[in-house]
């Protein structure tokens, strides 16, 4: 029979029939349960097999908090590992399969492990696996990886997107149980904007697992009613499936919602998930309390559960994980679960309460003073083993155990800015304390009033206090009536009988041993406990087993739990997908992609692209019978040198800078002069860091006496605007002047090539002359083109051609690039791309990024006389260092090799002709290489010590890395044109 | 974080670019007295305090306003949010 531990009642729609798989068994379950629950209706115990001994283990809670159930989620590229069946909400063709296991989780080889457990103790990859040393990265680390761990990944691309967004509130409430229902009451009712968050995928929390009434009714329906409300409320909204993960800064909290975990795959156009960033003024965080186990020998096998964990699955699930029950409990809370068990008609055949003065219940025999020793049972719970008070050893069959140790606040969010929790010896356990998260207050269980009056009221409270917090006055709503009683504990942690294995840690399978060997070998501080042990590692983060770790250790040590402490709780409270981390931002969506007016031009042309920052820019332009990069290349500078070439500068940083003090202003940004410069005029500028070392360079065009354009890098345009900025704000902020980027507001070409003046005077309107004489090199100026088009004209020059910078309005830009083509076709003008002008500003000596690579300076780059000593500029006065000045210094050379048909290695360093080979004798490196078409070999620049003497001399030129060894001459950098006759032409 | 901007009101933390101590408004006058000694200290000693510290954030995908922030580094309270231009004015960077 299917679902043979189904009882009456419930939150679940028995109307409904849900398919599911778990190791390719098909069950059936209701809309309304987890995969955890309704594997128990189905009488499946077995779940899962432990970390490191493959211990076989069945479902222990029924929250976030579950170590064991552990399961790989559906198929293929959607197979997710380490899913926690207890939250997995229930759907039709859901596949499940069980982890850490092989061949079968009933038959695991693994299993043996187990028997060698006295070698697998804490620590004991640090110990036993030493030597041989060649063995462990081969043999020992492959091995212990495969026979520990958790589920595995699929390797293939997650077919899901995930989304992320932001929200604002005044109040935001974490959990929906009592007291986080009646804090959104209170703030909904007074009008404030409320997020209520609650991880489940209905509300109400423990509401739905007690047994209590409310206010008269039943606490779900209780709850219903309050949503009910809420629901109306325009100002609240309330996320189910939604974790707050942690508390950040100022009022801001992450939460990740599952959109679409409930379903097979998400709804078309909807994310599987989505991380949320709340901003709040204020928050209540109603997160409840976790119940913590007590251990015993073999306290691990399936059918051993959290008492309060088999309530919520007996009232809100209607299942019995098994027909024959026993509890174990050191307080009030335990005998609930026997209670409702009873309710239910589940044979309950005894509650062990450690305490000698426990009370009776009615239909159960109650053990005082009793312990549980040790259970029985290899792949399910069959019995346990008890000493009663009067040391009488008596076995009891059971198919189910319900364990309570009392509760913890799940204080974890509270401690997320650094708050440390206090001890609460009432509870005997930690509540929030310390410094709490800016505007954080903490209500019900979370704060360790564990009766659900006293949460209602405190929810109640909390809400009313935190709207005061923003001036907002608030009335608490009448409080239901609802129980109040103590939950009477007495602290017990484990049970020292036996020689066997109690476990503390069922996710990390950590035991008492470990954690009394963790304290033999001094590993004693809980942060030190925890990496040596593992104790309170992987997915559930110890929720069920740190408090008992620091227990034994503070046994062990003769400290109290708080003066022994506990780990650091930090984000994320529990596990979050890559994905939803990720969120929109993979693949090609990692960055944003900009494009260059011409773009879309290139693309007709057949470009290659490549990217530079977020920028594509042509790389070069292939030809239809071009099989090579180079061959593009090569035609595309040739034909530049012959005639003309055309080449999209757009990505090169614009700034605009316009002020009365502008050109004082550039004078301190520049290492060079600017005051002088003529109006109409262009000069390069070297740009210093305030060290001394050179960062970028570009030019700076005079279009009036009060305003100037600024060409930066394409790489560091945002770096160089952003240093404006903090010259112009904070250094000098009484210089009359404005900056603005402008880079995205111009679409600029380079026309360069003896027909370059030619070609434009067909595009530039006719009254402005180009001629020579009326513009010569390095002028300037504002302009028409194609009849009326406002534009900028400027004469500079990177490949070393007679050539010219125009730009017109971005929105210009893809007819600027079409028209100068067509103009050019008489010239057989040829567009070129990033590596023709890498080619030509190499062969031209000029220096770039791979120059400019954040350790020269000016000197180095044979640019020391420009920076000026007569005035104050960033980097002046650092660039005079002594060591930056030494003789000998690095300087900028050109390589041309001794056999033209040598290519010289791009990063190779530089030794003399004769010598050793070594760091010592290492006379610097090549920085920027290429195959000069126009001198028919390769060429380079380099940086070579005392370069400037040098002159003529055959050095090596060296990368070990590849074996590579070839011999060049040094020469000027200035390898075309070093007269400087053609850019002048 | 929430940075409370002088002109624009609460803005997130992820719109601006930091760039550190204060201090840096103070650029050394480079014909004053061993300017070199005073530059280096400028640009290589820093206080590192665990609490109050003044910091220069960048707005940079908002209105560019070059700010100072008086944050606490333990705890990441931010006490006061000022131009940092009228910081600079304030402390004699003015003419």
């Amino acid at each position: 029979m299917t679902q043979k531990n189904r009882v009456n009642g419930g939150l679940i729609d028995r109307s409904s029939r849900v398919n599911f798989q778990f190791d390719g068994k098909t069950y059936q379950g209701h809309t309304g349960d987890t995969l955890a629950s309704a594997l128990l209706a189905n009488d499946v115990r077995l779940m899962g097999r432990s970390f490191k001994y493959h211990r076989p283990r069945g479902v222990m809670t029924a929250g976030s908090e579950e170590p064991n159930a552990l399961m790989k989620l559906r198929t293929g590229a959607r197979q997710e590992p380490n899913s926690r069946a207890t939250v997995t909400e229930l759907f039709d063709g859901l596949e499940a399969r069980s982890q850490n296991r092989f061949p079968s989780l009933k038959f695991d080889f693994m299993g043996i492990n187990d028997r060698f457990s006295n070698f697998l103790t804490a620590g004991f990859y640090y110990k036993t696996f030493m030597w041989p040393r060649v063995f462990w990265e081969k043999l020992y680390e492959p091995m212990i990886r495969k026979a520990a761990g958790l589920g595995s990944i699929s390797f293939e691309d997650d077919p899901d997107s995930y989304d992320k967004g932001f929200l604002h509130c005044d109040l935001l409430v974490i959990g929906s149980g009592p007291a986080g229902l009646m804090a959104a009451l209170t703030a909904g009712r007074a009008g404030v904007r409320v997020i209520l968050a609650e991880e489940d995928f209905i509300t109400g929390g423990r509401l739905n697992a007690e047994t209590y009434a409310v206010g008269g009714m039943s606490g779900s329906d209780w709850a219903r009613s309050v949503m009910a409300e809420l629901e109306s409320l325009e100002n609240v909204r309330v996320l189910t499936r939604t974790t707050v993960i942690g508390a950040f800064d100022h009022g801001i909290y992450g939460a990740v919602e599952r959109v679409s975990d409930h379903t097979l795959v998400p709804e078309s156009g909807k994310p599987r998930q989505t991380l949320w960033r709340i901003y709040s003024k204020r928050a209540v965080l109603a997160a409840g309390a976790t119940e913590r186990p007590i251990a015993f020998e073999n306290n691990d096998r399936p059918g051993v559960m959290m008492a309060g964990a088999v309530r919520a699955y007996v009232n809100r699930w209607a299942v019995t994980p098994h027909q024959q029950f026993a509890v174990f409990t050191n307080n009030d809370d335990g005998h609930r679960t026997a209670v409702d068990l009873i309710a239910k008609g589940v044979d309950v055949t005894g509650v062990i309460d450690v305490r000698p003065d426990a009370p009776s219940l009615a239909g159960v025999e109650v053990f005082a003073g009793a312990h549980v020793v040790n259970s029985k049972g290899l792949l399910g719970l069959k019995s346990v083993q008890i000493r009663l008070a009067n040391g009488e050893i008596r076995d009891l069959t059971c198919g189910a155990l319900g364990v309570s140790g009392g509760w913890n606040p799940n204080v974890h969010l509270t401690c997320h800015q650094r708050g440390r929790p206090v001890w609460n010896d009432a509870i005997a356990a930690f509540v929030p304390g310390g410094k709490m998260p800016v505007g954080l207050t903490v209500a019900g269980a979370a704060n360790g009033h564990l009766s659900t009056a006293q949460a209602l009221q405190t929810g109640a409270e909390a809400a009313v206090s935190s709207l005061t917090g923003f001036g907002v006055s608030a009335a608490a709503p009448d409080l239901p009536e609802a129980e109040d009683a103590p939950i009477s504990l007495t602290p017990f942690w484990y049970v020292k009988e036996g020689k066997g294995r109690a476990w503390i840690d069922q996710q990390n399978d950590v035991t008492v041993k470990d954690i009394k060997l963790a304290h033999q070998e001094n590993f004693r501080s809980v942060e030190h406990l925890k990496r040596y042990t593992t104790l309170g590692m992987a997915t559930d983060q110890g929720k069920t087993s740190n408090m008992g770790g620091l227990a034994v250790m503070a046994e062990l040590t003769g400290k109290s739990i708080p003066e022994t402490g506990t780990t650091i709780f930090r984000p994320p409270y529990t596990p979050v997908a890559m994905g939803a981390l990720a969120g929109r931002s993979i693949g090609k969506d990692f960055h944003p992609t900009r494009e260059t007016p011409s773009h879309k031009w290139a693309v007709e042309q057949g470009a290659e692209f490549v990217e530079a920052g977020n920028w594509l820019r042509a790389q070069w332009f292939p030809q239809p019978d071009e099989k090579h990069w180079r061959q593009s290349v090569d035609r595309e500078v040739l034909q530049t040198r012959k005639s003309v070439g055309i080449c999209d500068v757009t990505t090169l940083g614009k700034i605009d800078v316009q002020g009365a003090d502008a050109a004082e202003f550039l004078n301190k940004i520049y290492a060079n002069g600017f005051a002088k410069l003529p109006v109409g005029k262009v000069r390069y500028g070297l740009m210093l860091r305030e060290d001394g070392i050179a960062y970028d360079d570009g030019t700076a065009a005079r279009l009036a006496e009060d305003h100037f354009v600024v060409t930066t890098t394409t790489a560091n345009a945002a770096l160089v605007y952003r240093n404006m900025e903090f010259a112009r704000q904070c250094l000098w902020p009484d210089l009359d002047v404005q900056l603005i980027s402008t880079t995205e507001a111009w679409a600029q070409y380079a026309v360069a090539g003896p027909n370059a003046r030619k070609l434009l005077q067909k595009v530039v309107d006719p009254e402005f002359d180009l001629s020579n004489d009326d513009f010569p090199f390095m002028a300037c100026g504002e302009i028409t083109v194609c009849g009326g088009v406002r534009a900028r004209l400027f004469r500079i020059s990177f490949s070393g051609e007679l050539a010219y910078e125009i730009a017109v309005p971005t929105r210009y830009g893809d007819a600027m690039i079409r028209a100068l083509m067509e103009a050019g076709e008489e010239f057989d003008a040829v567009p070129y791309g990033t590596e023709a002008l890498g080619v030509m500003r190499i062969e031209k000596g000029h220096a770039a990024g791979n120059e400019l690579n954040g350790t020269t300076t000016a000197l180095n780059l044979g640019l020391g006389r420009m920076v000026s000593k007569k005035k104050d500029c960033i980097g002046n006065v650092l660039s005079e260092r002594e060591g930056l000045k030494a003789t000998g210094a690095l300087r900028l050379v050109g390589l041309r090799p001794v056999d033209s048909k040598d290519e010289i290695p791009a990063g190779a360093h530089l030794m003399n002709a004769d010598g050793s080979v070594s760091a010592k004798t290492d006379l610097g490196y090549v920085t920027s290489a290429a195959y000069s078409p126009t001198l028919g070999c390769s060429i380079a620049l380099a940086f070579l010590k005392g370069g400037e003497d040098r002159m003529g001399d055959v050095l090596r030129v060296i990368n070990p890395l590849e074996g590579q060894e070839v011999r060049a001459e040094v020469v000027s950098a200035h390898f075309v044109d070093p007269e400087g006759e053609r850019l002048r032409a | 974080m929430i940075i409370n901007h002088p002109l624009l009101g609460a803005r997130d933390a992820q719109e601006f670019t930091y760039l550190g101590d204060a201090s840096l408004i103070h650029r050394p006058d480079w014909q004053g007295e061993d300017p070199s000694g005073q530059f280096h200290d400028y640009l290589y000693l820093r206080d590192n305090p665990a609490g109050q510290h003044r910091e220069l954030w960048f707005h940079e995908v908002g209105d560019r306003s070059w700010l100072v922030v008086t944050r606490n580094t333990l705890t990441h309270e931010i006490t006061n949010v000022e131009l940092a231009r009228d910081v600079a004015r304030r402390e004699g960077r003015g003419k």
